[in-house]
């Protein structure tokens, strides 16, 4: 008998939930007892009914209430006068207020510019991941909505890759979630090895993973092998640690395939009936023998050598792959790479392997298809189309790098009105930040929806709406954003602090007066029931008593029939099978079959501008104090990481005159920023890694300074628009910098 | 009654601080005291490449085993959240038996 969802008396009583940002990070489904007290979060502690994490908190959710009641959230709804942007001269307003205002502002915009005068911008991961798409197709009916990330460089391509080979959702590591008994199910089996490639998952938890699961099954005797500039602390308990120049990993995927099949180290029987393409790329991958990956990727060949002779021999193993993936322009093909590895050893829906699931379920699947409430002739013609028309099927969202041309030109039309859905747009994933700060500065009205006052809220909105945490709000927690989700789970409204809401309750209201053909549902609970009952067979209130549900889990369900919607055997791609040669690459004008591509910036690839700047930069290792951007100002975090920090080898400290500590100079030909140096053996030479997303709640928000969000923010050093064959990827993890000391933080 | 104490499996303690900070919301500590710190030893190589790199929780003298959870039947709040489920609490002739068991990369102690 599981606990009840909620005990106590009515001012003081514990409910069981599950977490998902704000604050906190993607939907892990991590669940949580919050001890409510006289209207106040007095006590947080994980959930040891938790079929995810048995009990286990991280630190952001163990700092919740520092979150909650710290004096920097928006709760309530404010306006300002255009002409005080940047100023601290907000004005408390009703909701209802604020609702006419946005009425107003819509109306005006789209009676001079049309629909497509109005814009989202939305972030990742929180809640306002599944509900951004949703105010922007089904309230505002706009095609025009996107991320600030170039390339999309982030989830989408890897979702790109998975959806045209094999035809399903997220392929995660079975860490046999879905299971109530988790590891103790029979039918599981741990994986011998996990390949974890260009992810840090015990700090970030990343997409819909709870990071250690890998310890959990590394107790139980999982081997892993890692494929990463840094040695990790997981990489320190690894047995291969294959350090990889950042860029290129596209070449070790390729050799590693190579070696497999040459080796005759490949499983037949999968290959034989489940494939797609096996000659061409047996062909393709001799170019890449392990002597020249050693060459471009830096690798040691023994180890490489060694690493895929492990892996591919294993009775089962799996691969998780990371946002390096997504990063750099050459990412699809070392995407199709990985997947590739997976296939040709079998380890796909198999116990231990990589699981398979639809492509898209629930509110995940769902707000997608509000794109309907959009005149098809705008959706089509969306900016960048045209010259990406792959995203016309792969991608549903705006082409970033388009996007802020368009925001900055008026073609090919203008945009005017810009609502901001807890996005840090150039404080955070941006590449070129001043140019977004400018590019948003040229709208007629901004609109900023936020937990927290950010750079954005203070440098831009006119109109700031406050967006509620998890304990403010009722809803459902999906892993994968319905993408590969072992779980559903119930986020219980239990507090309101302020007047803020959550981003549903938003577009509900609005909804209803903007599309009411749109917006049936009188309340959240009604909405939630429509998603829950035709889709799982329960309601909001079911899952409220249960917290968490978990949904059955069949292994080999290509041999079965489960997979296509025919219910024939295989896949639901094209050729029915798994395309080891893509014919939808192909379609859209690319090499069906894996290559390798140098980065734009390399070592090899621009030799004379190596000499100017001559380490290799990579970005965006999580530290498990923050979720991106968000967190700065919570102090118990803070505390633990005070500051962004830069990783340089020891040699190359030396060389540089750096001292672990020190405040280092970044810059290369797009810009600079400064970071404290770690020094650090873990970081290969000749190259050096800098986290991402810094400002400085602490400093003044106000212009010109807006927290500080351009001192050590390293995408100062990001290229605009230098994006892969197909849009997708764009260098984030793999550019050219020098370094040198500086003084102190400020110039 | 014998004596208890915390047992810590450093070979999975991957530094991950939920510790750190569910004990200083369970003792109701602010920023900068601290009932348990994690010190660091390495990351360095040995020279046959193996990485030395250990997290190691020490509790401070403020550290009461979390007598108020243990008195309700609870688990200490570290015990309960540490990501790597690598703490365990009880008495030094069960901890002694564990560690036993584990056999290398581990330690327990007593605040
Ligand atoms: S991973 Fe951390 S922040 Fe995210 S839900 Fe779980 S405990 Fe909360
Ligand atoms: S046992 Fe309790 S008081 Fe002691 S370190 Fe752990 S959480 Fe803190
Ligand atoms: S909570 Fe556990 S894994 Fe995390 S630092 Fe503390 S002892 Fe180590």
């Amino acid at each position: 008998m599981s606990t009840p969802w909620k005990t106590g008396t009515d001012d003081d009583f514990v409910v069981r939930t599950t977490a998902w940002s704000a604050p906190g990070c993607h939907p892990v489904g991590c669940g949580v007892k919050l001890h409510i007290k006289d209207g106040k979060l007095v006590g947080v502690e994980g959930d040891e009914e938790s079929p995810i994490t048995h009990g286990r908190l991280c630190v952001r959710c163990l700092a919740l209430d520092e979150y909650l009641y710290h004096p920097d959230r928006i709760l309530y709804p404010m306006k300002r006068a255009k002409e005080d942007r940047g100023k601290d001269k907000f004005e408390r307003i009703t909701w209802d207020e604020a609702f006419d205002t946005i009425v107003d502002w819509v109306t005006k915009t789209r009676e001079k510019y049309g629909y497509q005068g109005v814009a989202v911008m939305g972030g990742t991961g929180r809640e306002a991941t599944l509900f951004y798409p949703v105010l922007s197709y089904a309230v505002l009916q706009t095609p025009n909505c996107g991320t600030p990330l170039s390339g999309a460089s982030c989830y989408g391509p890897r979702c790109t890759v998975t959806n045209y080979l094999m035809g399903a959702g997220y392929p995660e590591i079975d860490h046999a979630a879905y299971f109530p008994d988790r590891y103790d199910n029979p039918e599981f089996e741990v994986p011998e090895y996990i390949i974890i490639w260009g992810k840090t998952p015990l700090e970030s938890n990343a997409d819909g993973f709870f990071g250690h699961a890998i310890t959990d099954m590394m107790k139980r005797g999982t081997k892993i092998i890692t494929v990463d500039p840094r040695v990790t602390w997981l990489g320190s308990r690894a047995e291969y640690n294959l350090q990889v120049r950042p860029g290129t990993d596209a070449a070790l995927g390729l050799a590693m395939i190579n070696l497999i099949i040459e080796e005759d180290l490949y499983d037949h029987e999968f290959v034989e009936n489940w494939t797609y393409g096996f000659d061409e790329l047996k062909e393709r991958v001799k170019e890449y023998t392990v002597e020249r990956a050693a060459d471009i990727t830096w690798i040691p060949k023994e180890k490489i050598i060694a690493a895929t002779r492990a892996f591919a021999k294993a009775k089962n193993a799996s691969i998780q792959w990371g946002v390096a993936v997504d990063q750099m322009s050459n990412g699809l093909q070392m995407g199709q790479t990985i997947l590739d590895l997976a296939a040709l050893t079998g380890n796909i829906d198999n116990p231990g392997g990589i699981t398979l699931a639809p492509k898209a379920s629930l509110t995940g699947k769902w707000r997608y298809e509000t794109i309907r409430w959009v005149n098809p002739e705008l959706v089509q013609n969306r900016i960048g189309n045209d010259v990406y028309p792959a995203n016309r099927s792969a991608l549903t969202n705006l082409l970033a790098d388009p996007y802020l041309e368009a925001l900055e030109t008026d073609q090919p039309y203008a945009v005017r009105l810009m609502w901001i859905n807890s996005c840090n747009p150039y404080a955070c994933p941006g590449a070129v930040p001043e140019r977004w700060h400018d590019a948003f500065l040229r709208m007629d009205y901004v609109i900023v929806q936020e937990a927290f006052m950010t750079p954005a809220a203070m440098g831009l909105a006119d109109l700031l709406l406050p967006v509620s945490t998890y304990p403010e709000r009722d809803g459902i927690v999906l892993p994968h954003f319905g993408r590969n989700s072992p779980m559903v789970g119930a986020m219980n409204k239990v507090i309101a602090i302020g007047e803020a809401k959550s981003d549903f309750e938003i577009c509900l209201t609005l909804g209803r007066r903007l599309n009411p053909e749109a917006w049936p549902w009188e309340t959240v609970q009604e909405f939630l029931d429509f998603q829950l009952v035709p889709n799982a067979g329960f309601t909001f209130e079911e899952l409220r008593e249960k917290v968490y549900h978990q949904p059955h889990y069949e292994y080999y369900k290509y041999k079965k029939g489960l997979c296509r919607a025919d219910r024939e055997p295989g896949f639901e791609t094209v050729t029915g099978l798994f395309e080891l040669r893509s014919l939808q690459f192909e379609a859209w004008g690319d090499d069906p079959l894996p290559y390798f591509m140098e980065p734009q910036y390399s070592p090899n690839s621009t030799p004379e501008l190596y000499e100017e700047f001559p380490l290799v930069l990579t970005t965006g290792g999580r530290k498990i104090t923050s979720f991106h951007s968000e967190h700065r100002q919570i102090p118990s975090l803070r505390e633990i990481d005070p500051w962004p920090i830069v990783q340089i080898n020891p040699v190359d400290a030396e060389k540089y005159g750096i001292v672990d500590g020190g405040w280092v100079g970044i810059e290369n030909q797009f810009g600079k920023c400064r970071q404290k140096a770690e020094v650090t053996p873990t970081i290969m030479p000749g190259v050096i890694h800098a986290c991402h997303a810094w400002w400085y709640p602490e400093q003044d928000q106000t212009e010109p300074n807006q927290g500080g969000y351009k001192k050590s923010n390293i995408n100062m050093l990001m290229p605009h628009f230098h994006v892969g064959p197909l849009y997708v990827g764009a260098p984030y993890k793999c550019l050219l910098c020098k370094v040198y000391p500086v003084q102190g933080l400020e110039e | 009654m014998s004596k208890q104490g915390l047992l810590i499996d450093y070979e999975y303690c991957s530094g991950c601080h939920s510790c750190e900070v569910a004990c200083r919301k369970e003792l109701g500590l602010s920023v900068g005291e601290w009932g348990i710190k994690i010190a660091t030893i390495g990351p360095w190589q040995h020279d046959d490449e193996s990485w030395e790199w250990n997290h190691i929780p020490i509790p401070t003298k403020l550290c009461d085993l979390c007598a108020d959870r243990v008195a309700q039947g609870k688990k200490p709040a570290c015990v309960h959240h540490c990501l790597a489920f690598c703490m365990e609490y009880g008495t030094v002739e069960e901890l002694s038996k564990k560690m036993e068991e584990k056999g290398t990369k581990v330690f327990m102690v007593l605040p």
